[in-house]
């Protein structure tokens, strides 16, 4: 395989990482997996500019970076509606398009959602770690260096393909609309019994709004306290991608892609997997509900996604 | 044997319950059902985590059915009993105790009206069990920590404490394995590296381990950081 430079960072925006689907079968060492917030979002990048598996991405939050590119590249631009430009003209989401040499890609700020992820054919090369390109900042691993780019930067892309045989794009109803009202499926989390009833219904009735000091770790929720009947605090045990902790103050936290392993707060409820991508796209101030879904209905669900998602690697593939 | 209870956690991790207390008895089940899936090697589970009373198991309910999983669950836990586990492995810690690398070894020793050589006797003399791993990357939770020297977390946590650090909050004792903010009190530091990730195994501590802390001088200390510094080079140059 073989690597190019492939664009220099002339600005690196506000935080942007290189990320890959996450390292697997760390996290009884207590390393997080990382790895991307919007599943979704990445899945289709890869598969617009006609990548086979899951090659790492740019993820980019809320203000982008600007990138000048030294060599021809295929590239998308998934998620939340950043705004993409490309020399200053817009520049569409959900499609594949060709950059040439002296070519810059900016953001004119965020319209809707909170991340958005820029793919390139062959993928950005970066640190493997652990079997993952995954930047995780808090141990300083994978990526560009462990760290999110700054500017001078140079991005390598792997073996990129320089010619735009056919625009490829996605239909309507495939691209998600994020709101600023969200509704969440959740399956009951293990201290489901630690809430008084009026807990309970407060959790699933109530709106809750997104502070400020949510990131890569955990959303954090403002709204009327969830109430506990047993302690809030529990022995020390696993958590996952869209776990519910509530602590003793009653306000409830999802946790999200740089979670620790394992959290010491009553778990209420868990993010099913298909509305990870609606979590990792809310912005500070957003509202947020809460929907008890049932196991064998987020299983459902879920297959139901890969099946759509198979029929579109397929028809990437025969695009490009 | 059978699990106390078997719940989810997400719609893709299923908790394997088999005590509700802090125990050596319930470490040692979570140990031997984990060395069963590790050598069964079941298709469809994508990793595990053991906690203090649970293990939780990783899985894609897309190719797994639930069902299925919780018969390979049950199936691992019968075998259990039958089969010849390795022995706990150990391993001792070097710690430089006091002076700047333990600035609050004094305090520990003042609350609990005892001396600061007493403090790191008893620090020494313990047998810890690593229960879990977790809260960041290569940090035991630790079990056995004498009574006599527990001591209140700070009122105000440091914002930085450096890498290798050895402390106490409450009842535990515990190592950071990173530098980060943290409430414990400071006893101590080691040279050894608790995470590293350029490494094929990035973290020489798992859960079921027995810990034990060796007092070291400076020189000593020193020293060690030297070889390790000097074991990154030749890495660097490989």
């Amino acid at each position: 395989m073989t690597e190019k430079a492939l664009c220099r960072v002339k600005k690196p925006g506000l935080f942007t990482t290189i990320q890959d689907a996450g390292r697997t079968g760390w996290q009884k060492k207590g390393i997080p997996p990382a790895g991307v917030m919007d599943e979704y979002a990445f899945k289709m990048a890869n598969f617009l500019v006609g990548n086979e598996g899951q090659e790492a991405v740019l993820e980019i939050t809320m203000l982008g970076p600007v990138l000048r590119f030294t060599q021809a590249a295929v590239m998308a631009v998934t998620g939340g509606d950043l705004q993409p430009l490309l020399n200053n003209k817009k520049t569409e989401m959900w499609h594949s398009f060709l950059v040439k040499e002296g070519d810059e890609l900016s953001f004119a700020g965020v319209k809707s959602g909170a991340r958005a992820y820029i793919a390139v054919q062959g993928g950005f090369a970066g640190n493997e770690v652990l079997g993952s390109k995954s930047t995780y900042t808090k141990a300083g691993i994978g990526g560009m260096e462990g760290r999110a780019l700054q500017a001078d930067d140079i991005l390598t892309g792997l073996s990129p393909l320089s010619e735009l045989k056919r625009c490829a794009w996605l239909e309507s109803t495939l691209i998600p609309s994020y709101r600023q009202k969200t509704l969440l499926r959740v399956t009951e989390g293990p201290e489901a019994d630690a809430f008084s009833r009026d807990g309970l219904y407060t959790f699933y009735t109530r709106s809750f709004r997104v502070a400020n000091e949510s990131d890569r770790m955990g959303c954090r929720l403002q709204g009327p306290p969830v109430a506990h009947v047993k302690q809030a605090d529990i022995l020390s045990d696993a958590v996952d991608f869209g776990t519910i902790q509530v602590a003793a103050d009653g306000c409830p936290m999802i946790l999200m892609a740089d979670r620790q392993t394992t959290g010491g707060y009553t778990r209420i409820a868990s993010v099913i997997q298909v509305d990870l991508p609606k979590a990792a796209q809310l912005l500070p101030g957003h509202e947020v509900t809460f929907q008890k879904v049932s196991v064998a209905r987020a299983h459902y669900l879920l297959k139901e996604q890969r099946k759509q998602l198979a029929s579109i690697a397929l028809a990437s593939m025969n695009m490009l | 044997m059978e699990p106390l209870r078997i719940n989810m956690l997400s719609d893709r991790a299923l908790r394997v319950e088999f005590g509700t207390t802090i125990s050596a008895q319930t470490n040692q089940w979570i140990r031997a059902f984990c060395w069963e899936l590790e050598k069964k090697k079941y298709g469809g589970i994508k990793e595990w985590v053991p906690a203090y009373t649970a293990v939780t198991l990783y899985y894609d309910p897309a190719n797994l059915s639930l069902q299925e999983l919780e018969q390979l669950v049950y199936a691992a836990c019968a075998s259990i009993e039958n089969d010849n586990m390795p022995a706990p492995s150990s391993v001792t810690i070097p710690v430089c105790y006091g002076g700047e690398f333990g600035p609050d070894l004094e305090k520990v020793a003042e609350h609990n009206q005892l001396t600061v050589e007493q403090v790191v006797w008893l620090h020494t003399e313990g047998e810890y069990l690593i229960y879990m791993m977790g809260f960041m990357p290569g940090f035991p939770y630790l079990g056995g920590l004498n009574e006599k020297i527990a001591t209140p977390r700070l009122a105000t946590p440091r914002s930085h404490v450096p890498a290798g650090s050895v402390g106490i909050a409450n009842a535990q004792t515990g190592i950071y394995p990173l530098e980060s903010p943290g409430g414990w009190n400071l006893i101590g530091r080691t040279p050894e590296s608790l995470f590293q990730p350029e490494k094929e195994d990035p973290v020489i501590l798992e859960a079921g381990t027995v810990l034990r802390f060796k007092a070291i001088s400076k020189q000593e200390y020193w020293e060690m950081e030297k070889q390790k510094e000097g074991a990154h080079e030749s890495n660097d140059r490989s």
